[in-house]
């Protein structure tokens, strides 16, 4: 893979800015509360701006090259290197992982968890950023390793702290899944790097020498890359760490959990061990298939028996993702293309509906779907939004869901590399029957808490019947206590309420960006296949 | 040269931009405009609409270009953008190319898939009728939603509801036809929702929304096997991808094609159209549709959303052709699945009170027309007839609203709340008589020209079964059309269609008249019963008063007395001009019925003349110069010339595209010899019609030629056949007067209560009555079924299976590790620790004060887990 080393100090000041914030606010007294929430946003910020700026120096004609490339020693006694890099396949989600922490931070400025500690919460959310940042441009297995362990605690505590009634259940179960899927990864990460001649843990190594391991070898150092990735991800079924996790975590931990935490899982997939073990791959493609589609199946018969809203959405991404891997177990250019895109396109949109429910929480202190309803009438922005984001999710052309799934969809029909064309295209099928489900889950969802009128309990008088999405803000109704969307909310919303209008009408965006590393992903995979 | 194109055939892409922006606008800052955004959703269809005039008048002289001078008129525009090929000529009968445009959209493997325009015929045709249609209804809606509380949101919805069912007519690849077709699915979800509030409007948007989404599982399916099938050969011989609508037409008819494939494609896309298009059995939704407010009705049953899969079929007709054998066979899925539709729902109409679900079963129907012509090879009948329905069924809908706004009092149950609203409202009962013979097919309204095409195109094509079929239909549908007329517009007039008589009386009916009133938009009608009054009573039955008969009853006899509204028949004289008069110059609404005003009138009137005229661009009846249609809308079935269109426009600007097809073009013709330019159409030997018997669709193109649609055949039109179908109509019509008047009017007894009286009429009856049960097998079964028991199900394996697993790892292990603690360490290790319960525990106190035990024998289990895991590599490897 070609290499560009041009301002290759980008990505290490990316990925560790967030540590300048933390070590200000280590200074800082606790109880400067407000204080700590701005320096939270300013230090996410000035890495969001960092992550724009690394996006206008990237090379898009050479999006397949691996750029900002640093490779010097770090662990030299086990050749472990410090090696960065971004091509088009990690840029996405680098930015993307970015841009989500800083609106959450801004959220929080409003919306603090009711645990408060601001000072406690911003720290977690900036280490947090330095995991999932550096996870995505780490170019050595062991830093790649690192990182991904890092994320674990801030997330670990972020739930057992900051959430809800069965947190410390959740933290727990949410903290241990995980780790014994790493711990079967770190197995793998040993095994291929011994197997391959205990050289370096550099991935372009591991890139060269792929496909000379033996066949059954690389089967097995898949089985464990593909449990360590299947728990993140989370695929049927390693999945029942999520409901709960999502459904005790705070509203910031499930946003940041959802939009950029079940990535890793996918990135891994893509990064790691498709193109480090084609053989294996090739072998375990119809497993994560199948498991993927039984996952989409299954996430929206989830879906359809949750009364909690947020276990709903929750379980939503179970069936999400499912689509993602199904086109990542295609192993062709469209289905990997659809699965970046479909990442993506989850983040910004179950990232959103988590941010609605959070809202929805904030204001009726519940999310029982039977005590919700007229959401319309007591909050018509935020219903708005919440059915914007519905239609985003069911895969609305348009918006940005429909081009991570129509894609996975279309790719299953002709899948690559000699997989079992008559599997995948029922497969195909049954995906395409999970976009009916997903639709009955979410409008049946939207029905029951916009439409109608309030209930009892929270009808209040209606002070507007106002009803389009308007960005006008009323800021005269702070007394009731239900009310509409505020100031803080749309600035943290609204740019990933454009992002998804924005890649669903203009989807080339990102195909531009993802098609050239994918098609030479794939090309590599082809030729290092082992007949 | 370039006089074949213009502007306006070049830039029609711009037709859907303009309603799209609008509708932004309109959510944006729709509220603050003085006429709250309504203004912005009118002007764009206006503006829509001059394009598309535009854009239709330089398509006619684009075929007149290339009919007469031949070589000129085809090798100017397309070049420019290299997709197409031109065509080859022949004295006047060349394929005309379409105006296709294309930039990338997206892209995947190194290949780029594009968005774009796709102009011929059917295009603009469609999209004049979508403009058009789509302005008068919201002029429309100007009057007829004024004061309703979402107002600006209603005119935002329909706004992106036309540009929806625009950018999927004019779109250029299957792709786009997806962005349009789900768009449409989401305004009707929005429109026939807009009253939320009440659930059961939000419930019938739902299920419009699932239903159509059901069939959307084969769009997607569909499109996906076309691509995979079709792209290479597309790739190769036209540089288009797989998901172009000329490709795959060209593809579809070049002979190349895998018959599998185009099987499974067609039959997946055609389910796609069943959901849309209303077709048995997933035409449940439509009438529940109604629940939205009366201009989205009309929209959505005329010109968009339903017709949408009629469009598609048409649109990828090659596929169909070819996929179903249509000329050979005399039976496939579309036909039975049309012929069936035609049918059943016109059966169903007869048994509606409520006037727009009759007018909603008519649509089915009628969309069972579309599709039985376009199964039967009668593309261009059942294309013409999609342009003259649209017509008189969005009038018939908005005479409908007319009459619920201003007759009857926001109620469209026409048992209880209209009859004899012709004296009270001329005009808009004018309209609906016109409208209501053209749907019938009365010569020589609209309907006739198109629908009677298609019965005697199915019939000539071979199916003449179908044609006996949709000749009953036709019958079938003269004769609910005139049942809901009569019960609409003639006869006595009850509930709010006789409240202003009634206040006129109002000594005679004074308790009456004090519950009129209180009638609200659900239409129901508090009646004070013929019980409450015996004075009533005893007038009702004397005077042969209108009233239900139990015939139409639910066969629950106390309706009956509660939906006979008694409207005493002594107002009914002089007095019900008075009546007129008064709510004419009364304060508006709530005076009883009486005629429309304006914004509502001129849309219905305009909408009526089409209804009466509309057939006479395509009256074959009156010989081939009266057939603009087919002239103009139906592409030329001539096989165009690959190579030369391959080098012709490289010649000129084709640069790299041109390359592409050049390269394709030698590619293809195996051994490409000398071929004449363009073969045309043999003739067929049988009878001197001049049919083709072979020519594209029936052989594959000769080498180098290449075909985009298929040559469809024509029946000549006979008067005899005609006047078959016209007096089948005739029967109808008149059989079904009589009954009304017997029936509604004169109470008489052989027919009054017949469903009561007699088996199998009862069954009958409430086997209509109960939607053939297709929404209880749905709903009850199918969906209650998945959404509780099902889905319960697989949450409780969730929660106590698959999670069990794991919390049963967990406990398991902590037991394990007690164990371990009290027998191995204790004893055995003694004060040795265990690596990983320890190392686990650690972890668990630095992190946070839980309850240790579990976390340390959690870890402990799922380390040994990964322990066991490495040692099993470690075997397998060494």
């Amino acid at each position: 893979m070609e290499t560009i080393t041009d301002q290759n100090w980008l990505l290490s000041v990316g990925t560790f800015l967030p540590l300048v914030g933390v070590l200000v606010m280590m200074v800082i007294p606790r109880a400067e509360e407000q204080l700590h929430k701005l320096v939270t946003i300013v230090a996410s910020g000035a890495t969001l701006a960092v992550g724009i700026y690394t996006a206008t120096q990237f090379d898009f004609d050479r999006a397949n090259a691996m750029q900002f490339y640093v490779n010097e020693e770090w662990i030299e006694v086990i050749r472990s290197n410090y090696a960065l890099g971004l091509d088009g396949i990690s840029m996405p989600l680098y930015l993307l992982s970015m841009v989500i922490t800083f609106l959450v931070a801004i959220y929080t400025w409003d919306n603090m968890p009711e645990a408060g500690n601001p000072k406690a919460f911003g720290i977690l959310m900036l280490v947090l950023q330095v995991g999932l940042a550096g996870t995505f441009v780490a170019q050595d297995l062991v830093l790649f390793f690192v990182f991904f362990e890092v994320v674990l605690l801030p997330m670990y505590f972020m739930i057992g702290v900051w959430g809800g009634a069965q947190r410390q259940y959740a933290s727990l179960k949410f903290f241990l899944y995980t780790m014994f899927g790493s711990a079967l990864m770190l197995v793998s990460i040993l095994a291929l790097f011994f197997q391959t001649g205990g050289e370096s843990f550099g991935f372009l190594h591991f890139l060269d020498v792929a496909g000379t391991l033996d066949r059954d070898v690389q089967v097995w150092i898949f089985a464990g890359f593909f449990v360590g990735f299947a728990v993140k991800v989370p695929m049927f079924p390693f999945h029942t760490w999520l409901p709960d996790a999502h459904t005790e975590a705070p509203t910031q931990g499930s946003v940041i959990l959802a939009a950029i935490m079940l990535k890793l899982g996918t990135y891994g997939f893509v990064r790691i061990a498709i193109p480090f073990l084609p053989n294996g791959a090739r072998e375990w493609a119809p497993v994560i298939g199948i498991l993927a589609v039984i996952g989409i199946i299954y996430g929206a018969l989830g879906c359809l028996a949750q009364t909690d809203m947020k276990r709903l959405i929750a379980f939503s991404s179970v069936a999400h993702m499912g689509f993602t891997m199904l086109g990542i177990s295609t192993l062709t250019e469209f289905g990997i293309n659809a699965a970046i895109f479909g990442m993506v396109a989850h983040g910004l949109i179950t990232g959103m509906l988590f941010f609605v429910a959070g809202s929805v929480k904030h204001r009726y202190h519940t999310l029982e779907i039977s005590r919700l309803g007229g959401l319309l009438v007591s909050m018509p922005r935020l219903g708005w939004i919440l059915g914007f984001c519905a239609m985003a999710s069911l895969g609305l052309p348009g918006l940005a869901g429909f081009w991570g799934e129509f894609p996975a969809i279309l790719s299953a029909y002709q899948p690559g590399f000699g997989l079992s064309e008559e599997l995948y295209r029922v497969l195909m099928v049954i995906a395409a029957v999970g976009t009916v489900f997903a639709a009955g889950y979410l409008l049946w969802l939207y029905q029951r808490t916009a439409f109608g009128e309030p209930k009892a309990e929270f009808a209040q008088p209606v002070h507007s019947v106002s009803a389009a999405v308007n960005q006008e803000h009323d800021d005269d109704d702070h007394h009731v206590e239900l009310h509409d969307v505020n100031r803080i909310e749309w600035i943290a919303w609204t740019p990933i309420l454009v992002a998804i209008v924005a890649l669903g009408i203009y989807p080339k965006l990102l195909f531009d960006i993802t098609d050239p590393a994918v098609s030479d992903l794939v090309a590599r995979l082809g030729e290092h296949l082992q007949p | 040269m370039l006089g074949a194109t213009g502007w306006f055939l070049d830039n029609a892409w711009l037709i859907p931009i303009i309603p799209g922006v609008a509708f932004a606008l309109i959510i944006l800052i729709g509220k603050r405009l003085p006429m709250q955004g309504s203004e912005l959703g009118v002007a764009s269809m206006a503006a829509s609409l001059v394009l598309s005039v535009g854009a239709a008048y330089q398509w006619i002289q684009r075929v007149d270009d290339a009919g007469g001078h031949s070589e000129a008129g085809t090798l100017g525009l397309i070049a420019g953008f290299g997709r197409s090929l031109t065509a080859a000529q022949e004295e006047g009968a060349a394929y005309v190319q379409p105006v296709i445009r294309s930039w990338t959209w997206w892209e995947s493997g190194g290949a780029s898939f594009g968005y774009g325009q796709h102009i011929d015929g059917l295009a603009v045709m469609m999209l004049f009728l979508v403009a058009f249609i789509s302005l008068l209804v919201q002029i429309y809606s100007l009057e007829y939603v004024r004061g309703d509380r979402r107002y600006t949101h209603f005119f935002a919805a329909i706004t992106l509801f036309s540009a929806g069912m625009l950018v999927m007519v004019l779109g250029e690849n299957m792709i786009q036809v997806i962005l349009g077709w789900e768009i449409m699915g989401l305004c009707s979800f929005l429109l026939i929702g807009h009253w939320w509030e009440d659930e059961a409007n939000s419930t019938a948007a739902l299920k419009a929304f699932l239903t159509v989404r059901v069939g959307d599982i084969g769009l997607l399916v569909g499109t996906s096997v076309l691509f995979f099938g079709a792209n290479d050969w597309t790739q190769e011989n036209l540089g288009t991808s797989g998901f172009s609508i000329q490709g795959l037409s060209a593809w579809a008819l070049s002979g190349e094609a895998s018959e599998t494939v185009l099987l499974w494609g067609a039959v997946a896309l055609f389910i796609a159209c069943i959901g849309k298009s209303g077709q048995f059995p997933l035409h449940t939704w439509l009438p529940d549709a109604m629940a939205g407010p009366t201009p989205v009705s009309s929209l959505l049953h005329s010109s968009t959303m339903v017709v949408a899969g009629v469009f598609l079929v048409a649109r990828l007709y090659p596929v169909f052709w070819e996929a179903f054998s249509i000329p050979d066979v005399s039976v496939n899925f579309i036909v039975v699945i049309a012929g069936i539709t035609i049918v059943i729902s016109a059966l169903l109409a007869f048994v509606q009170d409520d006037i727009k679900k009759v007018l909603a079963y008519s649509t089915v129907s009628q969309l069972g027309y579309m599709m039985l012509g376009l199964g039967a090879g009668a593309w261009l009948p059942a294309v013409f007839h999609i342009f003259t329905h649209a017509f008189f069924k969005c009038c018939l809908f908005l005479c409908a609203g007319s009459v619920s706004h201003s007759g009857s009092h926001h109620s469209f149950d026409m048992k209880r709340d209209m009859g004899g609203l012709a004296k009270k409202m001329p005009i808009t009962a004018g309209a609906w008589i016109v409208a209501t013979l053209a749907l019938a097919g009365v010569f020589p309204l609209s309907g006739f020209f198109s629908k009677d095409e298609i019965i005697d195109n199915v019939g000539h094509n071979g199916y003449e079964v179908f044609m006996y079929i949709a000749l009953f239909g036709a019958f079938l549908t003269a004769g609910y059309m005139t049942r809901a007329t009569y019960l609409t517009f003639f006869g006595e007039p009850r509930g709010a269609a006789a409240h202003a008589s009634a206040l006129e009386a109002a000594g005679a009916a004074s308790g009456r008249a004090g519950a009129s009133p209180q009638n609200d938009a659900s239409g129901h009608v508090p009646s004070p019963g013929g019980a409450a009054d015996p004075a009533l009573e005893e007038g009702r039955a004397s005077a042969g008063q209108v009233g239900v008969s139990p015939l139409e009853d639910r066969g629950v006899g106390g309706l009956s007395s509660e939906e006979d509204d008694p409207a005493d028949p002594a107002l009914h004289g002089e007095l019900a001009t008075a009546g007129l008069a008064h709510a004419d110059h009364g304060d508006a609404e709530h005076h009883g019925p009486h005629e429309s005003p304006k914004l509502i009138l001129i849309p219905v009137c305009i909408l009526a003349f089409f209804a009466l005229t509309a057939g006479f661009t395509n009256a074959v009846a009156f010989g081939e110069d009266w057939e603009q249609f087919k002239e103009y809308v139906e592409p030329i079935a001539e096989a165009s010339d690959l190579e030369a269109a391959g080098a012709a426009p490289r010649a000129s600007d084709l640069e790299a595209a041109g390359a592409a097809s050049v390269r394709s073009g030698s590619s293809i013709l195996n051994d490409a010899s000398s071929h004449s330019v363009s073969s045309p159409a043999p003739v067929q030997e049988e009878g001197g019609e001049e049919e083709h018997a072979s020519g594209c669709g029936y052989t594959a193109p000769e080498e180098g030629g290449i075909c985009f649609f298929p040559a469809v055949s024509h029946a000549e039109f006979e008067w005899s056949k005609a006047a078959l179908s016209l007096i089948v109509v005739g029967i109808g019509l008149v059989g079904s007067w009589f009954v009304c008047v017997a029936l509604y009017s004169k109470r008489s007894r052989s027919l009054v209560g017949l469903t009561q009286r007699l088996a199998p009429a009862r069954w009958g009856y409430n086997f209509l009555w109960n939607k053939y049960y297709l929404d209880h097998l749905y709903e009850q079964r199918i969906i209650r079924s998945i959404a509780h028991p099902i889905a319960r199900g697989a949450n409780w394996v969730n929660q106590n299976v698959i999670d069990g697993v794991v919390n049963g790892l967990g406990i398991g292990g902590r037991k394990t590790g007690g164990w371990v603690y009290r027998n191995i360490d204790q004893r055995v290790v003694d004060g040795a620790v265990n690596a990983s319960g320890a190392a686990a525990g650690g972890t668990g106190h630095a992190l946070q004060p839980v309850q240790s035990g579990k976390v340390n024998q959690y870890g402990a289990l799922l380390f040994g887990a990964a322990a066991v895991f490495a040692i099993v590599l470690v075997i397998v490897n060494v």
